[in-house]
């Protein structure tokens, strides 16, 4: 996973309440397989017509926003499926950082699991965020400092978990984590989990867990 | 970490405090705890389907590491693949190459890892929600997880089961953990007992629009009271099914004697001193008098209506005998652009009446409603009638044990005599990746669970309804009220 410190970048606003996955990447292009490459079917049906050609008012389309890395969306957004090619999507457009009163929670996970991270602001602090995104402003995003900067001179503070934290500045991916730091311990759970719930483990082999 | 269930020593027996459903299942799995407040949680069982786990096997190539516990993943093909065959459903008859490359490649990866992959033309086959209970791979008191944000339809087995990213199934398949944070618990608390023509659907859909779509967000469900314990567990993984469309990952039903004897003799369900030592163990999963929980809603089943969606978000819900909403009654200018974007997406004008919507097409099935009650539910308005001229009926089952018995009751008479179109198990029409799909415009009333713009194919427009009012639908030509084409009705 690649690391994320700081990130400056102007902020492409999609003002818009319950924005589905199924929007963000459409069910058609989930017979892909692979990770990589899948920018191109984000947001299909807004960003390109019925004969494929770019629709002109989508947001990244706009000149003051084309190759904005920061998203300002409406709440609870990434609602529904909890397709990873969402996210991934997402960051092959370019995107590191999405901003929104809430998200969903499947996907909201799927970011942070993709080096996208993903800020939920109290609906005040979002308003003045989502009105810098509109005139196109900058926003700077310090995980370091845990602060969001606005134009004005405005400093924002972000809320995520400590071991969130870490594992985005460091790049850290969780599976190893896992494998070198809890190896023992899921050993543990799964000998007494056997003896106490031993219906659990009846189609394994013995020596199997 | 104890399981909850340990005594005190010594003369003095401490009671432990009284525990939510959610709680005790929690407790029960974590294998370690961190500082932030975040628990490692153990994982027993995981569902595999064709679109969310070929990353997360080739995560595992590229890390060089084995499946941990291949007996504690059951593998199907669900989402891509056709309901429609010429001879017997097979991996290498899929016509679409993606589709059948999906699926291959789902069948490889598990073979090669020694994970159960049950074939297209297995008896066994079907919809992940539906084929997990069938089996008994689906039990009380376990941690289940699937790559698919229904995943919560377990719920109703009082299985703390929810729906993740493919990251996530690439963890579960190398540590059989997840790092995850607890949520609140909410009671919702259903009282009364739904009316004749008033299914789990209607319940359900009713709830979604009472919490909102985001309402229920890091909350975990449980659905308790008397119309609860009325329902049968096709209705109570209706109700659990639909949690996501809150918000909320994770719904419960709380295990009891219909539970145990729907499982009972299942092919993957404990047997023998297993299975009473695991009765022992179910018995003990509700939540305690007393317990706190941070939310209660509380439903009067007895005053629901048939429900039907209006818009393009499962919360944009009213009673059949509603009106769509008029934006200039909203109460705030977001509300109204919500209501102004669902209506011009869904091509529909403000006060006019849900039942003189016309429907293009009827989609009875998916995850939500595949199952033989609701495949009786739908019959029992359509027997001895016609689909409405015009209008294309698509009845799916969820799995070829629901076909079959469906076949032996006589409903698939029903249907085909009705002019539906029956096929063979699969997601179908609930999401646009396979070869079942709207064209731009067309409107659907649909048993599935999302309404989402094109969720049913680009453009498409989507009803959400029970399988009553679908089938009713099917014969009006319109949404229409299944109280209106009165039979029978089953329990709901």
């Amino acid at each position: 996973m690649t690391p994320f410190t700081t990130l400056t970048s102007v902020a492409a606003p999609l003002p818009e309440a319950n924005v589905d996955t199924d929007i963000i990447f459409p069910a058609r292009y989930l017979l892909l397989t692979q990770k990589a490459g899948l920018g191109p079917y984000a947001f299909r049906e807004r960003r390109f017509d019925a004969q494929d050609q770019p629709r002109a008012d989508f947001v990244l389309h706009q000149p003051r926003w084309q190759g904005a890395q920061i998203l300002v969306a409406g709440a609870n957004f990434g609602c529904g499926s909890s397709r990873e090619q969402a996210p991934w999507a997402l960051a092959d457009l370019g995107l590191r950082c999405l901003i929104a009163p809430s998200f969903g929670e499947i996907f909201e996970a799927n970011c942070l699991n993709n080096g996208l991270l993903p800020i939920s602001l109290p609906a005040a602090e979002h308003a003045r965020v989502m009105a810098v995104a509109q005139a196109g402003g900058v926003l700077t995003v310090s995980l370091v400092d845990q602060t969001l900067s606005l134009p004005d001179g405005g400093v924002l503070a972000l809320r995520i978990g400590a071991r969130q934290r870490q594992a985005l500045l460091q790049g850290w991916d969780e599976i190893d984590r896992i494998c070198h730091e809890q190896a023992d311990a899921i050993a543990a759970f799964e000998s007494r989990q056997r003896l106490t719930q031993p219906w659990l483990y009846a189609n394994e082999l013995s020596s199997g867990g | 970490m104890n399981d909850g269930l340990g005594a005190a020593i010594g003369p003095v027996r401490r009671m432990p405090p009284a525990a939510t459903l959610y709680d005790k299942l929690w407790q029960a799995h974590v294998v370690s705890e961190a500082d932030d407040g975040s628990s490692l949680l153990y994982i027993d069982r995981q569902m595999l389907h064709e679109v969310t786990s070929p990353q997360g096997f080739e995560g595992l190539r590229r890390r060089g590491l084995p499946v941990r516990r291949p007996a504690a993943q059951l593998a199907v093909a669900d989402h891509a693949v056709p309901t429609r065959w010429t001879g017997a459903p097979a991996e290498a008859a899929i016509a679409e190459p993606q589709a059948r490359a999906q699926v291959a490649l789902l069948a490889r990866n598990t073979t090669q890892a020694g994970v159960r992959y049950i074939p297209l033309a297995d008896r066994a086959h079907g919809i992940v929600h539906v084929i997990g209970p069938e089996q008994g791979f689906t039990l009380p008191g376990i941690t289940l997880v699937c790559g698919d944000s229904h995943t919560a339809t377990h719920g109703a087995f009082g299985a703390l089961a929810f729906g993740i990213g493919a990251s996530e199934v690439e963890c579960v398949l190398a540590t059989q953990t997840l790092r995850q944070r607890r949520a609140r618990n909410l009671a919702v608390e259903v009282s009364g007992q739904l009316p004749p023509g008033v299914a789990a659907k209607d319940l359900a859909l009713a709830v979604v629009g009472l919490l909102g779509a985001g309402g229920a967000a890091g909350h975990a469900l449980e659905f308790t009271g008397p119309a609860i314990d009325r329902l049968g567990m096709a209705g109570r993984m209706t109700v659990c099914n639909m949690g996501i469309e809150a918000g909320a990952r994770v719904a419960l039903i709380a295990p009891d004697d219909i539970t145990f004897a729907w499982l009972q003799d299942r092919p993957l369900a404990p047997r023998g001193r297993h299975w009473e030592r695991a009765l022992d163990h179910w018995r003990r999963l509700r939540t305690d008098a007393g317990a706190a929980v941070a939310r209660r809603l509380y439903v009067d089943a007895g005053a629901l209506a048939p429900q039907v969606t209006w818009g393009t978000s499962p919360d944009q819900v009213l009673a059949i005998d509603q009106r769509v909403p008029d934006p200039a009654q909203a109460a705030t200018e977001a509300e109204a652009q919500k209501i102004r974007r669902a209506l011009a997406y869904m091509g529909l004008q403000a006060g006019t009446a849900l039942q003189d919507i016309a429907v293009d097409q009827v989609f009875i099935g998916s995850c939500t409603n595949s199952r033989i009650d609701d495949l009786r539910a739908a019959a029992a308005v359509l027997r001895g009638r016609r689909v409405a001229a015009g209008v294309r009926a698509l009845v799916v089952p969820g799995s070829a044990r629901v076909a079959h018995q469906a076949q032996a009751e006589g409903l698939v008479q029903v249907f085909t005599d009705a002019g539906c179109d029956w096929r063979s198990a699969g997601c179908s029409l609930c999401v646009a990746m396979n070869d079942d799909r709207l064209l731009p415009g067309q409107r659907c009333a649909s048993t599935s669970n999302r309404n989402f713009e094109g969720r049913q194919g680009p453009g498409a427009r989507t009803h959400l309804v029970s399988p009553a009012t679908a089938a009713a639908t099917a014969l009006a030509g319109h949404l229409a009220d299944p109280r209106d084409f009165s039979h029978r009705y089953g329990a709901p």
